[in-house]
């Protein structure tokens, strides 16, 4: 399968946490996810971003994980390997209030056309037909910062208009957002299995920046709940790299996160 | 808790506090002994976070002694708020996310008691939740934050928050009511006989958790000497004063981990997880039965967890002391 450094032979999970770790920037503070925030921030950092600094909820201040040792939540002794501080919760998450965080970076359970984010109800929250785990810190860190969002391109996850807004986008798009109260931050980058999305700079819909190989519009449009922008220049993303994947295998070994 | 009841009046915080003997004075006791000292429909802050540092076995002894409306308040709730719920203990949690864990799903036992309206499940945003604990810490009645607004998290909570502008800058702020929990249940690595205690690791929200409360109950993996103590005061994080109960309880978070002593015992949690999504109900109620209710004692409960699964969460517990 292998030509000129490229394979088509990686799990969707894999290829979400090798575009989204390309998105990453040298010495950028990431607060991520456990999973493939965390995959690709690592990945990120082995590769391009070495000075990049990842924060994780449970109170850690740049760690170095350990192969094969990935954390079950951001709150275990797994995530404060080889960090350099480590801190309250509350006081971690401060670090997003008073503006120290670059990106914010988790999974998503469903998400709108104006990137709000839900992970408290499907259906009305008044009557759920499921109760989700909830926020956690992503409406602190959706609130506060810039964000990517990394998770599978399935109609049922991507809808018009959430259930129920845990993390908030561009909220109704246009200003709303900062009209609601939030001046800083906002919904940057949706990385899914199929295509790189972005928002419009003016109405805040929705966009698609880049397809990856092998994906066709149809294909995006077919799997997504509401009527898809397309960025005037839809690129296609370059496939993941053999050195990419392997940093990933060595990292989760187990395939906890990459299957 | 309506918004009248939502932040206890400043003068019955100084009061709760002064009437509570504040002397340098011994109070170790057992499990037992300290579950005593919670009593039906206290608000409970719970310690540690998701699976780090839960004081399993206060709430193993809370289960045990059938208390009955804990409003119980966390920063991530993980089995242990399975395990509440489905024992009657509690009927009203109040945290940021709750289920086992990532890599187990959403927990069926919250979504049994949540969906069919048989608990209230509050959600607040983390770092909401922490500032409402340090607003309590603080002696202040509310906390301003930026997060929570234009979301329907905020819009949920109704008004037990507000929001104002600012009086110096005008800009929109979000007021988050302090939380004061009646009862801190909190297990660190090790204090003294008098509750000074120390932990190793990730604080979680457990000091301001711990100045924010009328009393603590203390769990710990050894009670040391004073003197101890007195060598390394820079590394104590709870001071004396605010402990009503020093229980000395060894792998006293079992199945979850206590930073540097034991990793979570992966298999045990596997094998609850397996139990739940069967029969939600059925499965706890045996887990419940079978780890609670049966074992006479908290040595008594390990042995059924198994030797060897103590032995291995030890030994990778122990290995960040390696590098």
């Amino acid at each position: 399968m292998t030509k000129a450094g490229k394979t088509t032979d990686y799990t969707a999970s894999e290829l979400l946490a090798v575009m989204a770790g390309r998105l990453l920037v040298d010495g950028q503070i990431v607060f991520a996810g456990v999973g493939v925030p965390l995959l690709a921030a690592t990945l990120a950092q082995r590769i391009h971003a070495p000075h990049l600094t990842i924060l994780f909820e449970g109170g850690t201040i740049g760690p170095f994980i350990v192969p094969g040792e990935l954390p079950p939540s951001t709150n275990e002794q797994r995530c404060t390997r080889r960090a350099n501080m480590v801190l309250p919760i509350t006081d971690v998450l401060l670090l997003l209030q008073r503006g120290y965080v670059d990106v914010g970076f988790m999974g998503g359970a469903q998400i709108d056309r104006f990137g709000n984010l839900n992970s408290s109800f499907i259906g009305p929250p008044e009557n759920p037909r499921i109760r989700l785990p909830g926020t956690g810190g992503g409406n602190d860190i959706s609130s506060l910062t810039d964000m990517i969002v990394a998770m599978k391109h399935e109609k049922r996850r991507f809808v018009a208009d959430v259930d129920f807004i845990t993390s908030p986008g561009w909220i109704n798009g246009r200003r709303t957002r900062a009209e609601a109260g939030l001046p800083q931050g906002g919904m940057w980058r949706v990385v899914t299995d199929l295509a790189i999305m972005g928002f419009d700079a003016e109405t805040r819909e929705m966009k698609v920046l880049a397809l990856h190989q092998g994906v066709t519009r149809e294909q995006v449009q077919d799997n997504t709940g509401f009527k898809l922008r397309f960025d005037s220049n839809v690129e296609t993303a370059e496939p993941p790299r053999q050195e990419e994947l392997k940093v990933l295998r060595e990292l989760d070994p187990e395939r906890l996160y990459t299957a | 808790m309506s918004t009248t009841d939502l932040v206890k009046p400043y003068q019955q915080l100084r009061s709760d506090t002064l009437g509570r003997d504040r002397g340098l004075r011994e109070k170790v006791m057992s499990l037992e002994a300290a579950a005593k000292l919670v009593e039906d429909g206290d608000h409970v802050g719970i310690g540690g976070c998701t699976m780090s540092r839960t004081p399993m076995a206060m709430i193993w002894a809370l289960i045990r002694a059938r208390r009955k409306n804990l409003v119980v308040s966390r920063s991530i709730t993980s089995t242990e708020g399975d395990l509440l719920l489905a024992s009657g203990v509690s009927k009203h949690v109040v945290t940021s996310w709750f289920s086992q864990g990532i890599v187990w799903g959403v927990s069926k036992v919250m979504r049994h008691y949540t969906e069919a309206k048989l608990a209230r499940f509050d959600e607040w945003s983390h770092m909401s939740i922490g500032l409402r604990y340090r607003a309590g810490a603080m002696g202040i009645p509310f906390m301003p934050s930026r997060s929570m607004v234009g979301s329907d998290v905020g819009k949920r909570v109704g008004d037990q928050i507000r929001t104002m502008a600012c009086p110096f800058t005008g800009e929109q702020v979000t007021l988050l009511p302090a939380l004061n929990p009646d009862v801190a249940l909190i297990h660190v690595q090790r204090c003294d006989a008098y509750g000074n205690a120390q932990l190793d690791g990730l604080q979680f929200m457990d000091i301001d958790m711990a100045m924010a409360a009328n009393r603590v109950i203390l769990t710990t993996e050894r009670i040391v000497s004073n003197e101890q103590i007195r060598r390394t005061p820079d590394q104590t994080r709870i001071p004396f004063f605010t402990v009503e109960a020093v229980v000395e309880a060894p792998i006293g978070c079992a199945p979850h981990e206590c930073y540097g002593v034991y990793e979570p015992f992966f298999a045990s949690l596997d094998d609850y997880a397996e139990r739940i999504s069967k029969d939600p109900l059925e499965g706890c109620r045996q887990y419940l039965e079978e780890f609670y209710y049966a074992p006479k004692s908290w040595p008594e409960y390990l042995s059924k967890i198994g030797m060897d699964a103590v032995l291995d969460a030890c030994r990778r517990g122990r290995s960040v002391h390696n590098d």
